[in-house]
């Protein structure tokens, strides 16, 4: 972006938002917003709390727990899918109502089922995530060159080798793709299911700050975690940039 | 060409390959190959030659242990084929190189899915790289070689497993004039110095005529076998001699005739 001739760049216009903020809510229309510069000045008080620290640690640990279940399990069922028709036939209804259903509606359903603590936390994340992986590595292991698959069984490569030196690979770009776009969705899953549960980590945070009405508070929060899942989500776009060189050699 | 001296040598040459009357059809119904009957001499090139989708590269796969045949018999070595097996290596038309593997451990793929250790594998794989003229390109990755290069890495992956039979599908098909050229000359050298037995499949009637010692002409699906064809061809004079040669002129020019009549 240029103006008068010189570079602005991209964040610049966040910086224009953060004035306007600040001065709406200098301008006291609704306890809802709290001008901007309060928000910080609460944010940097309330991140080294050891009470924020706790939900952090919680809230890191459903979500690495939940990705980490929904990638080693999803990877395998897409490459699966992607190779067997059987198989492809069995899940992809499944996997594909999942995708597109609101998920939200079955974590009470799992707290019902798993109680109120880090276990329904860690499965919303995964349910939340799961899916969009599954269907990313299926895809990529679809489009994976013929011919490759004929050069790995002409060497007679055992299924495990197949899978772990050629399809993986071959469907990299796709997988990545899926990990990312999974990664957003966990991060939903792992908020949403605190909210819901509400005893543990940031929910339990969230409950107590909207119950008392600490608008700052919530809103130091919420930046926080926006931020958090904006650099997760670049990063992970910064590492699939990484392979796109070969997938566009493939075809 | 086929005279009878000719004839009786092939007779005892030893096999390699036999196809037995081996007819596929695909499960849309298409039958490929009807009631085919084809037999490789060991040690020698034979190419196949036939119109587009007369079931060159389904003949091909199915001799590879690659496609399941729907009746007759296919045995290498005296062994009935029933899957992919370490006597034979592919070469693909589209190179089938892996893109995120260096030219070394593409060239090694075979080995290391067999099992045998890096260092060695390596040095077996370093070995034919410089065979096929690629040294000094080991660590380079596929999309940074040209097409005429991709092709040389998937023939020093086939040579490297040191199978007995090279199954080849126009694998010159996807680089230029003069890179394929400069391919058939390395292939002869390659055929001479290996002794193996190569099964070639190619839409170009002289490079056929140029690196075969014997031809089989197909017929248009469902395919079999309509002549087959040993160019008797003085190989011992310069490669530009023999692309003068009034003998193979002449074959060239019979294949043509012969293959003409499906073309119309
Ligand atoms: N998977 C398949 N399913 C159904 N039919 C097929 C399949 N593969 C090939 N065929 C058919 O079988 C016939 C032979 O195919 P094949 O690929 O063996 O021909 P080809 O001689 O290699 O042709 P080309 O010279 O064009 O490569 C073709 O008519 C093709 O349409
Ligand atoms: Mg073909």
């Amino acid at each position: 972006m240029k103006i008068f001739g010189i570079k602005i760049p991209m964040m610049a216009s966040l910086i224009f938002w953060a004035i306007l903020w600040e001065i709406v809510g200098q301008l006291e229309l609704s306890i809802l917003l709290p001008p901007f510069s309060h928000i910080i000045i609460r944010l940097v008080e309330i991140v080294p709390t050891k009470m924020f620290m706790d939900a952090f640690l919680v809230t890191a640990q459903c979500f690495l727990a939940g990705i980490a279940i929904a990638i080693t399990l999803g990877i395998p069922i897409g490459v699966l899918m992607g190779r067997s028709i059987v198989i492809d036939r069995m899940l992809l209804p499944w996997v594909n109502m999942f995708l597109s259903a609101p998920l939200t509606a079955l974590v009470p359903v799992l707290m019902t089922l798993f109680g109120f603590g880090m276990k329904t936390i860690i499965l919303t994340t995964v349910l939340f995530a799961i899916w969009i992986i599954v269907l990313d590595a299926r895809a990529g292991v679809k489009n994976i060159t013929p011919s490759l698959i004929d050069m790995a069984k002409s060497f007679q490569a055992s299924y495990w080798q197949a899978f772990t030196k050629v399809y993986v690979w071959a469907a990299l770009p796709e997988i990545l793709a899926g990990m990312r776009l999974g990664c957003i969705r966990a991060v939903k899953g792992v908020i949403i299911g605190q909210l819901l549960v509400s005893v543990v980590g940031f929910g339990r945070l969230f409950e107590l700050y909207s119950s008392n009405f600490l608008m700052e508070h919530m809103w130091a929060l919420l930046f926080v975690l926006f931020f958090f899942a904006f650099i997760l989500a670049e990063g992970l776009g910064l590492l699939e940039r990484k392979f796109e060189y070969y997938a566009a050699e493939r075809h | 060409m086929s005279t009878t001296a000719e004839a009786v040598s092939t007779a005892t040459s030893p096999i390699a390959v036999e196809v037995e009357q081996v007819s596929k059809i695909y499960p849309g119904g298409v039958e490929a190959l009807h009631d085919m009957t084809i037999q490789f001499p060991k040690g020698q090139l034979t190419s196949l030659l036939g119109p587009s989708g007369c079931g060159k590269t389904t003949l091909l796969k199915i001799i590879a242990g690659l496609l399941p045949l729907t009746t007759g018999r296919v045995t290498v070595n005296g062994v009935e084929v029933t899957g992919p097996g370490e006597e034979r290596a592919f070469v693909f038309q589209d190179f089938a190189l892996m893109p995120w593997a260096s030219v070394l451990r593409n060239a090694a793929f075979g080995l290391e899915l067999r099992g045998v250790p890096k260092s060695e594998r390596n040095a077996i794989a370093e070995k034919y790289i410089e065979a096929v003229g690629l040294k000094g390109y080991e660590n380079l990755y596929p999309h940074e070689l040209s097409g005429g290069m991709r092709q040389r890495v998937g023939l020093a992956r086939a040579l490297a497993v040191d199978a007995d039979v090279l199954l080849m599908d126009e694998p010159f098909s996807a680089v230029d004039e003069q890179t394929r050229r400069k391919f058939q000359e390395d292939l002869l050298d390659v055929i001479k110095e290996e002794g193996k037995t190569f099964i070639f499949v190619t839409h170009s009637i002289e490079e056929a005529v140029y690196v075969s010692h014997s031809i089989a002409l197909l017929l248009p699906r469902p395919s079999r076998v309509s002549e087959i064809i040993r160019p008797d061809i003085d190989r011992s004079i310069s490669p530009d001699a023999i692309r003068r040669d009034p003998v193979y002129l002449d074959i060239v020019e019979r294949i043509w005739q012969g293959l003409r009549s499906y073309v119309e």
